[in-house]
């Protein structure tokens, strides 16, 4: 049985030599923690999607139907998503900004994969609103592209961020061309 | 320990207007313990800690699972598939139940073996019977939830069991049901009180350790601590103890978890419930099979129901049945030949309740169950008048230390502060 230690050292240990009782407290403590983080991930990580949620994370979508000047609205992944068909005019204008003046600078081309179609995460980088401008006879902002009503931040007709509160330029979602009149998000 | 010992100031500063840290400093830490105890007093803590396994899944569980009964299969086997890690979730959760009960079964056979239901721990016992009750009530409603042959045909069975009561029976029943059979209805009820039971356990445990830590743990030879020369500090000497426990029973429902994880199911829970078709053998989780065997051991409806609900009802009484001032079975030889004849006979009961209510079966069954009651209700008071005991040592010291125990300074004194 354990009887009372006189060895000094070995018993409670100095910061040059710890003793063989601390290292062994100390490794206990290491064990315990990595066994508790080991066991908290899964825990935390159930929280994340599930397979069959992410097995939906992409969609097609037929953009032959959409007219010069016309947008629509898709949902994907449970938010929506804005195709336009820009006009020559937005294009021009999309390209004629001076980037150097952006909050979040970026030119047009590096924002659409084909210019006449933008695709947008329609979700405002504010806080997280749906900006007004799809639909003929909303509101557009001060730079013909899409209002957000919620804070009143203005975006371009390249979706970029122009007046108001939110920090960076409207989210375009990786996405590609399946065909000419096919397109796949996510 | 008063507040002032605390090391931090934060802690100090605290526990000055809140005493948590010296009250689990008291329950954890200084409390004394008798310094013989084996390791069959590890399951307490073995138990504790598959209750908070059991919340814990349990939670994480909830947060997938849909109580409908359009539903409710599918969206176990969505966890199973494709909730991230939810395979092992469920897995844990599942079989956690069982080791849940092995725990609290050897929990009590310990209590049975060394007396730890005499007084004063009566209350301390009674409390742990009620706990015990309520994780069998927690566990049957778990159970439903997956919605599986078995499921639905437990919980009818089940349910069906409270039509026995004369007049009201059959009130009762549609009450639980809240319908004309088991359904949605039943479904959404148990999945409340399943998630609500739990919580009600942990707060009857904190009773229960309340009770036991106003006389301090039981011990091997049964005998009342003496004194600081019995003793020692729970911390570190029982909780590193209690670690090694822990560590060995991860171990053992790591193995079962990943590798045999659904030894202790049954394959027909995998088929989705079915109101028309009753499986060909239904039989209850392997922790209700003694009662069940009891159950079916009498030709009559009423008549098995109160036995089974008998068969706990006498562990309530156990307190006053056993009349013996001598706790424990290491100073009551013939007692201690009963225990295991009865210990013996609690397998055989869990065995004949899996087995087809037929033939042989039902007689052995007949004879286990009333053995059962003999032991508590003749064979007890009997022992408690008749047995001849075993001279009891003076203190827990005593017989390790000889003559020395009666000077407490002469005992060996195992560093109580270090
Ligand atoms: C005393 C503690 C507990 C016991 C004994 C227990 C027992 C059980 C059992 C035996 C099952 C069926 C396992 C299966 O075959 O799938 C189950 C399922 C379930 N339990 Fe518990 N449980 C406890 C605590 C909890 C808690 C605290 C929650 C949280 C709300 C919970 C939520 C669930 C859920 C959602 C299911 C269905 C999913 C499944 O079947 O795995 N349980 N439980
Ligand atoms: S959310 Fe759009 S401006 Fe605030």
């Amino acid at each position: 049985m354990v009887k009372p230690d006189t060895n000094k050292k070995s018993a409670s240990g100095d910061a040059k030599d710890p003793g063989r009782r601390d290292f062994i407290v100390v490794a206990t403590y290491a064990m315990a923690g990595l066994g508790a983080a080991a066991v908290a991930w899964p825990l935390i990580d159930q929280l994340n999607p599930a397979a069959d949620t992410l097995a939906l994370a992409n969609i097609e979508v037929d953009i032959s139907k959409i007219a010069v000047g016309q947008s629509i609205t898709v949902k994907w992944r449970g938010k929506p998503v804005f195709i336009r068909h820009r006009t020559a005019d937005e294009i021009a204008r999309a390209n004629a900004t001076d980037v150097a003046d952006l909050r979040d600078p970026q030119v047009d081309i590096a924002r659409a994969e084909k210019p006449e179609y933008l695709v947008l995460v329609g979700v405002c980088t504010h806080l997280g609103c749906v900006p007004l401008g799809q639909k003929t006879g909303e509101v557009k902002g001060d730079y013909d592209g899409w209002f957000c009503p919620c804070h009143g931040s203005h975006y371009d007709t390249s979706g970029r961020i122009r007046k108001g509160p939110a920090p960076t330029n409207l989210e375009v979602p990786p996405y590609d061309f399946l065909s000419d009149t096919v397109i796949r998000i996510g | 320990m008063s507040a002032n010992q605390f090391k931090s100031p934060v802690i100090r500063w605290i526990d000055h207007r809140l005493p948590v840290f010296s009250m689990l400093h008291h329950t954890a830490h200084d409390y004394p313990t008798p310094k013989n105890l084996n390791y069959m007093w590890n399951f307490g803590s073995l138990a504790g800690l598959s209750l908070a396994i059991m919340i814990v899944t349990g939670i994480v569980l909830a947060m997938s699972y849909t109580a409908h009964v359009d539903y409710a299969f599918s969206s176990v086997e969505r966890i199973m598939r494709d909730v991230n890690h939810g395979w092992m979730i469920r897995y844990i959760h599942m079989n956690t139940a069982s080791f849940f009960f092995i725990v609290v079964y050897l929990h009590m056979f310990r209590g049975l073996y060394y007396g730890s239901y005499k007084a004063p721990r009566e209350l301390l016992w009674i409390l742990g019977v009620v706990i015990f009750l309520l994780m069998m009530a927690t566990a049957f409603m778990g159970y439903v939830l997956p919605w599986g042959q078995m499921s639905f045909w437990g919980a009818t069975v089940i349910t069906n069991l409270f039509s026995a009561i004369p007049y009201v029976g059959e009130s009762i029943v549609t009450l639980l049901w809240g319908g004309f059979s088991v359904d949605n209805a039943t479904l959404n009820r148990f999945f409340s009180l399943h998630y609500l039971m739990p919580f009600i356990i942990a707060g009857v445990v904190v009773l229960h350790i309340v009770a036991l830590h106003r006389f301090g743990s039981n011990n091997p030879i049964g005998i009342d601590t003496r004194g600081p020369q019995d003793t020692i500090s729970f911390h570190p000497y029982y909780t590193i103890k209690d670690v090694f426990g822990i560590a060995v029973f991860l171990l053992l429902l790591a193995v079962v978890v990943f590798f045999f994880p659904n030894a202790m199911g049954h394959p027909d829970n995998y088929i989705p419930a079915n109101a028309m078709q009753t499986p060909a053998h239904i039989v209850p989780e392997w922790y209700f099979l003694p009662f069940y065997a009891i159950l079916r051991a009498v030709p009559d409806k009423l008549g098995g129901v109160l036995l089974m609900f008998g068969a706990i009802a006498v562990l309530f009484i156990l307190p006053w049945l056993d009349k013996s001032p001598v706790r424990s079975a290491r100073f009551r030889p013939l007692f201690r030949i009963f225990f295991w004849v009865f210990f013996a006979n609690a397998i055989a009961l869990g065995y004949l309740g899996g087995k087809p209510a037929e033939g042989i079966y039902v007689i052995l069954s007949r004879v286990a169950t009333a053995w059962y009651f003999i032991h508590f209700l003749i064979i007890l008071p009997v022992l408690g008048m008749f047995e001849t005991t075993k001279p009891l040592p003076k203190s827990i010291a005593e017989p390790v230390l000889g003559g020395f125990s009666s000077t407490p300074e002469q005992a060996y004194a195992a560093p109580r502060r270090s």
